[in-house]
């Protein structure tokens, strides 16, 4: 792939990645947990990890935080995002390259890996463990949500060839 | 995409997140308590301890955050933070559940009768 296609495909993904941040930000919140949230943006995360690579994914994901923070949150909603977005792509990354799970699985364990690098956020910032109590209800909607961003990033992956 | 294999690993890892925590879950709900009292603590250190008889309107953290009580129940109504996550939170009933603000460093948790900071769900 010629460079400028890849500069401009990579900019497309950033794009849509901060476009389902959006939609997500603009939906009602479906359940009182805090944290609880769909993570529709790792649909381009996941695309970018399968089609260009770890070091492409890392940049789509980081972009996106910032760029979605400084538009819409605050700094800690940065640090937070930030966070919780490097625990879940390391994981990513790493599942990928030494596990036979295939971009379903990988998904999962990247949207469970991402709520619970936020909480362990949350509890240094708060000096208190306390919120750990949300723990279940967070793994479990990581889960769900994993699946349901995993199989539209599968999709994605078959029908997009690099 | 890896194929039949992948996708067996695929769904060994999904049945066994669901389970693990949806049984978790279900253990918090049985066990759960009606909570007595709430504390609310800025910067993990306790601040305050209000009843959730004593029903009325807190003024947190010097007005960045305010805490209303009523039919014993806590919630937080309003906050000066952005994202607003704390005011999603809703109300708060059962011991160990707590609205969090992290702008603020404000974290408002429903304690049981001995208020030490032992009496999460064990």
């Amino acid at each position: 792939m010629k460079k400028t296609q890849k500069l401009s495909l990579l900019a497309m993904t950033v794009a849509v990645a901060m476009l389902l941040s959006f939609i997500e930000s603009r939906l009602p919140a479906f359940t009182a947990i805090p944290g609880v949230k769909i993570g529709l943006a790792n649909i381009a995360v996941m695309f970018a990890l399968y089609r260009f690579g770890a070091k492409e994914a890392a940049l789509v994901s980081l972009v996106r935080v910032v760029l979605i923070s400084l538009l819409f949150g605050s700094l800690v909603s940065m640090l937070y995002g930030l966070c919780g977005g490097a625990v879940s792509l390391l994981i990513m990354i790493i599942l990928k390259r030494f596990s036979p799970l295939s971009p379903l699985g990988v998904s999962v364990a990247g949207g469970v890996a991402h709520n619970a690098a936020q909480i362990g956020v949350a509890c240094l910032l708060l000096g208190t463990a306390r919120i750990a109590y949300y723990l279940p209800f967070l793994i479990l909607s990581g889960t769900l949500s994993g699946v349901a961003v995993g199989i539209c990033a599968a999709v994605l992956i078959k029908r997009i060839k690099s | 995409m890896k194929g039949q294999k992948g996708f067996l690993f695929d769904i060994i890892l999904i049945v066994s997140l669901i389970v693990i925590s949806a049984s978790a879950v279900a253990c918090l709900f049985i066990f759960r308590r009606e909570g007595k009292s709430v504390s609310v603590e800025i910067d993990g250190e306790r601040v305050a301890l209000y009843s959730l008889e004593d029903e009325g309107e807190y003024i947190l953290n010097g007005g960045t955050n305010i805490l209303v009580i009523e039919n014993g129940e806590a919630y937080i109504s309003e906050a000066d933070c952005p994202d607003r996550t704390c005011m999603r939170t809703g109300s708060l009933r059962h011991v160990g559940q707590s609205a969090v603000c992290l702008p603020n460093r404000v974290s408002v948790t429903v304690v049981g009768d001995d208020a030490s900071g032992v009496d999460l769900v064990s």
